[in-house]
């Protein structure tokens, strides 16, 4: 069964999101990087650049195929994990930890709550299976 | 299947020719100088020689040059060898007759900038050529000029938006700026679309694998759509059965449809596309019309298009007049030239030479026998493997692995073993919309024996994933190396050799 932590809101593009105030961090989810296989690129937005809700900030190439990533929430990107062009790997090592992908400015706090939870989540995730 | 080798043959052995390099060894012998000597400096100037030393570069025969080559040669797997079982490729045979009518020395020497008057041949080629497409998609309007498939996307891409804009006019606020894709496209699709300078948005499928009209009426209604791609078949192997439907509503939005003819070899004599209300769509002479394809290529991706849209497809356009064939570069509707001179001419030839040779009931008959050559894996093949899709397939067929992976057998290695068995594999992970899918075209060249020993082999696969999945997990084992670290192949790629000692990452 795949990791997923309970602090964390998760989106239906298995996209996880950490909130401390206003500010956001974003990840892939266990379960996404599962389902890619083994990534060899991750392509990161810069600073400064804003996303909307579902829009595509980047994109993540495994060696099965190449596919976008979905911000969670809308928000202006304030730091971006670089050490990620240099160890894609730790995307399938520690999607939660060492891989987080963006961190973001929240525009508004309220578009969380329409996240899913942990629990939601590992719902969704059975359902999307069958 | 797990028969010990007996020795491995030195031809399976074969090392880079850089490590064949003999110090002094030489694959020629100079004539005696029968002029005087001079020194470099006076011949060749210091500045233009290159001053790294070319340690490395490999000091060997004839025999070694002619032996290496010849030995890698037959580690390759190629449409002459076997069954291709490529979905989304169609992989079928080039037949040996169409190579000879492209080596005609006529067609085959003739300059490019030969002269009209002299080239009347070749223009007869493009221009029959033309009119058998022309019949064949039941669109009007054909160039040849795109040198594959997606070259000609954008070349009908580029022909939508120039009809749109002398229709609603150039400026900002008049474009329509919406190509519609569905999420079971080719990749090459959005990446058309996109450098056109459109915005992708995407049509989700139904559960039964066709396009959701609910969902393309949803996006149809905002009064900015450009178009919509579609491929039909589309890439899970169904034919899209509202087509009509779909173009009507697409029409009626002020739109026009585009078709990836990427999937026609389960058309070709049956259905024309033109007949189903698209504008617009382009071949693959190297799938449907058996010109070489895949590192055997060029390819050619001819554009076709409804009466409507013919002013815009790029000249020159081949016309004929009474004087015979000629070259027009007048409309100045065209979107202009997309490639130099004609295309690839030479595929012109062979897709000529295999439409004449076929004859329509022969090309009626080659998409039956791809069709029929899908339709039986299908049918054989769905008591071993999980078909997300349950209507029957057209040319090619989708399965997943599903069953197999309860077992921890995957997609990849179920594509690794079958090359233990002789078959190249099929294609894998395409498409997105499907998990684990494996997608298998084995087109009309193939009979019934070789369609019944690749079902075994699958089988056979299938079996072991439930009896002893280990071995279908570390496959291949009967070739030259095992299993390659493709992860660690794209993460941090040797991209040359280098001499020993020294660095060997790039």
């Amino acid at each position: 069964m795949a990791n997923i932590p309970e602090d964390l809101h998760y989106s239906k593009d298995h996209e996880w999101i950490r909130v401390e105030g206003d500010a956001g961090t974003v990840g892939i989810t266990d379960h996404a990087q599962h389902s890619l296989g083994d990534v060899v690129y991750v392509e990161l937005p810069k600073v400064g650049d804003k996303f909307m809700a579902h829009e595509s900030f980047g994109n993540v190439e495994s060696v099965k195929a190449v596919s976008e990533l979905f911000c969670p929430v809308s928000g202006e990107i304030t730091e971006v994990n670089e050490s990620l062009q240099d160890t894609p790997e730790t995307v399938n090592t520690d999607p939660y930890g060492a891989a987080w992908m963006i961190k973001i400015r929240i525009e508004d706090r309220g578009a969380v709550d329409k996240l899913m939870s942990a629990a939601e989540y590992e719902d969704y995730v059975k359902t999307e299976a069958e | 299947m797990n028969q010990p080798k007996a020795s491995t043959h030195i031809t399976q052995n074969e090392s880079l020719i850089f490590e064949r390099s003999q110090t002094g060894r030489t694959g020629y012998r100079l004539p005696a100088l029968d002029v005087d000597e001079a020194p470099l400096d006076q011949l060749v100037p210091a500045r233009l020689r290159r001053e790294d030393d070319l340690a490395g570069v490999p000091e060997v025969s004839e025999v070694d040059v002619v032996r290496h080559f010849t030995r890698i040669s037959t580690w390759n797997y190629h449409i002459d060898l076997g069954m291709y079982p490529l979905g989304s490729c169609t992989m079928k045979y080039n037949s040996r007759l169409n190579e000879r009518v492209a080596r005609i020395p006529g067609f085959a020497n003739l300059h490019p900038l030969a002269p009209e008057r002299d080239a009347q041949g070749a223009l007869q080629v493009i221009y029959e050529l033309q009119q058998h497409l022309a019949e064949i998609t039941g669109l009007a309007g054909i160039s040849l000029q795109p040198a594959a498939g997606a070259h000609g996307e954008m070349t009908g891409v580029m022909i939508i938006r120039a009809f749109l804009d002398a229709r609603d006019g150039a400026t900002e606020e008049k474009r329509r700026h919406v190509m519609l894709i569905p999420d079971s496209a080719h990749g090459t699709n959005p990446a058309s679309a996109h450098l056109s300078g459109f915005t992708v948005k995407t049509v989700r499928s139904t559960p039964e694998g066709q396009t959701d009209l609910d969902a393309l009426r949803e996006l149809c209604a905002s009064n900015d759509v450009a178009g919509l791609m579609l491929t039909n078949p589309n890439t899970v192997g169904l034919f899209e059965k509202n087509i009509r439907e779909i173009c009507r509503i697409v029409h009626d939005a002020g739109g026009l449809v585009y078709m990836d003819g990427a999937n026609m070899n389960a058309l070709v004599g049956w259905a024309r596309p033109g007949d189903m209300g698209v504008d617009v769509i382009h071949l693959n002479l190297h799938k449907t019309f058996s010109t070489p394809h895949g590192g055997g290529g060029p390819g050619s991706g001819p554009c076709c298009c409804t009466r409507e849209l013919e002013p815009y497809l790029p000249v020159p356009r081949v016309v004929r007049d009474d004087d015979g064939f000629a070259l027009d570069y007048g409309e100045p509707r065209s979107i202009g030239r997309v490639k130099a001179f004609f295309g690839n001419f030479g595929m012109h030839l062979r897709a000529l030479s295999y439409i004449l040779t076929h004859g329509a009931d022969g090309l009626r008959e080659a998409t039956e026998a791809a069709v029929l050559n899908a339709r039986v894996i299908a049918r054989e093949l769905t008591g071993e493997y999980d078909r997300p899709f349950n209507d029957p397939p057209m040319h090619e067929v989708v399965f997943t692995d599903k069953r197999q992976g309860r077992k921890g057998v995957n997609t990849l290695d179920i594509a690794k073993r079958l090359i233990d068995y002789g078959f190249h594999p099929m294609t894998i992970y395409f498409p997105l919309i499907v998990q684990g899918a494996m997608l298998i075209e084995p087109t009309e060249s193939v009979g019934r024996q070789e369609i019944q020993q690749f079902v075994e082999a699958m089988r056979a696969i299938s079996r072991e994933a439930e009896e002893t999945p280990e071995l279908v997990r570390n496959a291949p084992h009967t070739t030259r190396i095992g299993r390659l670290d493709e992860a660690a192949a794209a993460r941090k790629p040797v991209l040359r050799w280098q001499p020993e000692g020294k660095a060997t990452a790039a």
